[in-house]
């Protein structure tokens, strides 16, 4: 099914017999949803785009592509830089807005202005039953009512299906610049990360990759230079520095997850400490690399060491397998919290049919 | 503003009710004789009033789970307590409610500068938070004005925000984690410290959700390091729409200041009576923060001088020295304290896209001249929430039953033109019975269902947020 308007799509959810998948454009889909395929790309269009007020508000089925061409023609952004994981997963396809925020994608800018949900200032969605709701709206403080865009964001279509969203959006910085710092073990690597995010400097982006440790400013050109310098000087070594075009595609080789592409194996995207991130990687002897400061690992595993993943994760954060046959996707909550989630579900999804079985 | 009708079966248990809480919490942790009970009577919206059955102060996440436990038996409603600074009402007891206090939970429980968060129970207030991490060079970001006295725990009941949000988020923004005890005893642990939430995003909708999810006994919070400096200027402009004309080309322009705030002439004519801060009588007054090194403040400075320039305004006022700085804040953090000089004030909250601004101002002062009553408004500029206060005489009869119609306008205009009823003080009873104008039946009902799962009983903070009507089958339980 793919309709056309969101009453259309209403419709279809309230007259579906049996389980529905929900997708966007299918390039980010993990689980194990089965079911009628239910697109919500007939769904396109910028509702309302304010440059002056830094807001957007846009049709759940419109492609990341449209919305990054609309925002740059008056040289601005989405913020939290929306990873492209087609060629990691091995989709194709046009990855929806929509599905960025069911999704919750975030990219390294994360550690600086937060996740997609930090941007996400209102949705519309249709619930388990068919009906259309709201939640938040175009303004940047709104604290009217609960706060179910939080909700919404990184739910996997499993509470309702997006039809439109709202976001607070950047303006395009006037330089970009990163400094390449080498010839570190990955323990040292990381501890560097974390002292430039300890730094007054206002990091942009903060990772690790194939052994050189990447750390991003953005902004005006005159106050680039200085925290280049300043972090230069605190952080010493074998640095040297990327600008403008050099810096970004290595921030794309990060987001993207890029040196994993057309490799064999599990990977996993593991949330946890900056300060446990070399020591969980180090116990399980796979390919890393860390965003956030540490804060985020994408780790290539063989297939088949979910338990080990799990286990060195366990009590520090939690890891989801993203690409890879065999077992769950997502991780196990606390009953206490599973019992939340379910309760949520039924509630809002009464009948069960939305993503079913996805997060199972 | 109308309250539910004490449950009197409630009442009527209160010794037996109060004796089991003593049991588990000691005398010392139990109030309950009337005169004690009038410190409760009311938080910062004090035009209502109502002594609660009894209040409770734990000290741990464990007493707190035993006594909700117990108020869950009873069948007792339960309305939990940060600071008491709320504006709208978050904190108002009814007569057969506990009142649940979390002002004896302070501690500091962990700070980690490598993985910036420090972890507090709820009740530590919100600049000693701040104040526990200053010596290193880290702050927690958000500052709403009562940052002096308002607790963690309120600042997430009702997502609080703050003058330097613009580029710091609001509490929402800055929260980790937090351990919650559930109205039946139940204690979760949703988030922690580090990034995304493993599932569903249950820290996202119970920041905000006004104490009615549960109650919040530790928070993980994001602490930052602190900028180099920071430095004000002072623009002054002789209309309104030039002014927010100025606000959208600075945005626009890919500047980033951490405050942007807004004064208009009835605002600025009080506080210089009040404070004295030699602010230019003009139509329209901002004032405009940005941080960075001395190098990176001056180019920042340059840029923005340059845009408002463009303006033609009265006044460009660069703070030279700390001493000027301060002057130039003077005013502003003078601005409520002015107007209630004057007289009696109700503070409102709604938001509006900024490019409404000279239109949403052209119509409260019509508005004005309609009822009668004198208005100021001063506001964050830059993220469109506004703070209008509108004067009345507390003792003069019918002058609040007037301000409220007319602070009832000011918030529908706030959402026909795009916003909402509210930016950082929450609904509480203030605007509960106003959220239909701006959600449709299947958009609150979408929203008690959460509580429904969190709080099947209804029995936290229920008469709040929601309009009585909408709520009355669910709390009837």
């Amino acid at each position: 099914m793919r309709p056309l308007s969101e009453a259309e799509l209403a419709e279809a959810v309230a007259g579906a017999t049996g389980p529905l998948v929900v997708r966007g454009g299918g390039t980010r889909t993990i689980g194990h949803a089965v079911g009628e395929v239910l697109e919500t790309s007939g769904l396109t269009g910028i509702e309302l785009y304010e440059p002056g007020a830094l807001t957007l508000v846009v049709k759940a089925g419109t492609s990341v592509a449209e919305v990054d061409r609309v925002l740059a023609g008056e040289r601005q952004r989405l913020a939290f830089e929306v990873p492209d994981l087609c060629d990691l997963l091995g989709r194709t396809g046009a990855s929806t807005i929509g599905g960025v925020v069911a999704a919750n994608a975030s990219g390294p800018r994360r550690v600086q202005v937060g996740a997609a949900r930090d941007a996400l200032l209102g949705v519309r969605f249709v619930d388990g039953a068919g009906v259309v709701v709201k939640n938040g709206g175009r303004v940047m403080k709104n604290v009217t009512g609960y706060d179910l865009a939080k909700l919404m964001a990184g739910s996997r279509g499993t509470l309702g299906v997006l039809t439109e969203v709202s976001f607070k959006v950047q303006a395009l910085p006037e330089v970009e610049a990163t400094l390449v710092v080498e010839g570190l073990g990955d323990e040292a690597g990381l501890a560097v990360l974390r002292q430039a995010l300890g730094s007054p400097f206002d990091i942009s982006g903060a990772a690790r990759l194939s052994g050189r440790s990447l750390i991003r400013v953005e902004g005006m050109a005159g106050s680039v230079a200085y925290r280049l310098d300043q972090l230069r000087g605190r952080i010493g070594g074998d640095a040297s520095v990327a600008e403008g075009g050099d810096s970004a595609s290595l921030w794309r080789a990060v987001r993207d997850v890029t040196p994993f592409q057309g490799k064999p194996g599990a990977v996993w995207r593991i949330i946890t400490m900056p300060t446990a991130a070399a020591e969980i990687v180090a116990r399980l002897e796979a390919e890393a690399i860390w965003d956030w400061g540490g804060g985020l690992v994408w780790l290539r595993t063989d297939l088949g060491r979910g338990a080990e993943v799990a286990a060195a994760v366990a009590g520090r954060g939690h890891a989801t397998l993203v690409r890879g046959e065999g077992g769950r996707a997502f991780p196990a909550s606390a009953p206490e919290v599973a019992a939340l989630v379910a309760g949520l579900k039924a509630k809002f999804d009464p009948r069960g049919i939305l993503n079913a079985g996805m997060v199972a | 503003m109308d309250m539910p009708a004490p449950d009197l079966g409630v009442i009527a248990r209160k010794a037996r009710t109060v004796a089991r809480l003593r049991g588990v919490l000691g005398p010392d942790s139990v109030i309950d004789a009337p005169e004690e009970l009038r410190v409760y009577e009311c938080d910062a919206l004090t035009a209502y009033r109502c002594p609660p059955m009894a209040a409770v102060l734990p000290r741990t996440t464990d007493e707190v789970s035993r006594l909700l436990r117990i108020c869950w038996e009873e069948g007792v409603p339960v309305v939990p307590r940060g600071s008491g600074t709320s504006l709208a009402g978050g904190a108002m007891p009814t007569a057969d409610c506990v009142i649940l206090g979390v002002a004896r939970m302070n501690a500091v429980l962990e700070t980690d500068y490598e993985n910036r968060f420090i972890r507090v129970q709820s009740g530590r207030t919100n600049l000693s938070v701040s104040g526990a991490v200053e010596a290193e060079g880290f702050f927690y970001a958000p500052d709403p004005s009562s940052q002096l006295a308002c607790a963690i725990a309120g600042n997430i009941a009702m997502n609080s925000g703050g003058a330097h949000c613009l580029k710091y988020g609001v509490t929402t923004n800055n929260l980790l984690g937090v351990t919650l005890v559930q109205m039946d005893g139940t204690v979760v642990t949703l988030g922690g410290p580090w990034g995304d939430p493993a599932g569903l995003d249950l820290l996202g909708v119970v920041c905000g959700s006004e104490g009615q999810l549960g109650v919040v006994t530790e928070a993980y919070l994001r602490i930052l390091p602190k900028p180099e400096g920071a430095r004000p200027v002072l623009v002054g402009f002789n209309s309104n729409e030039v002014a927010g004309a100025c606000v959208a080309d600075i945005i626009r322009a890919g500047l980033l200041p951490v405050a942007i705030e807004f004064m208009d002439r009835p605002c600025i004519r009080a506080t210089e009576a009040f404070a004295k801060a030699g602010y230019p009588d003009c139509e329209a007054l901002l004032i405009i923060e940005v941080e960075g090194s001395e190098a990176e403040i001056s180019e920042q400075l340059g840029r923005i001088r340059q845009i408002a320039l463009a303006h033609d305004p009265v006044e460009f006022r660069e703070a030279e020295d700390e001493d000027q700085a301060k002057r130039i804040w003077l005013g502003r953090k003078s601005a409520f304290g002015a107007m209630g000089q004057i007289n009696d004030y109700m503070c409102l909250d709604g938001t509006i896209p900024v490019s409404s601004l000279p239109h949403v101002l052209k119509r409260i002062g019509e508005m004005s001249a309609q009822f009668g009553l004198d208005v100021g408004n001063v506001f964050h500029a830059g993220d469109g929430n506004m703070h209008p206060l509108i004067l009345f005489d507390a003792n003069k009869p019918g002058d609040l039953e007037k301000c409220e119609a007319f602070g009832a306008e000011i918030l529908k205009l706030c959402v026909e033109v795009g916003g909402c009823l509210t930016g950082e003080h929450g609904v509480g009873i203030e605007k509960r019975d106003l959220m239909s104008v701006q959600f449709s039946a299947a958009d609150m009902e979408a929203q008690m269902r959460v509580k429904d799962v969190f709080d099947p009983k209804w029995l936290l903070n229920p008469a709040k947020v929601f309009p009585l009507a909408t709520s009355a089958a669910r709390r009837a339980g």
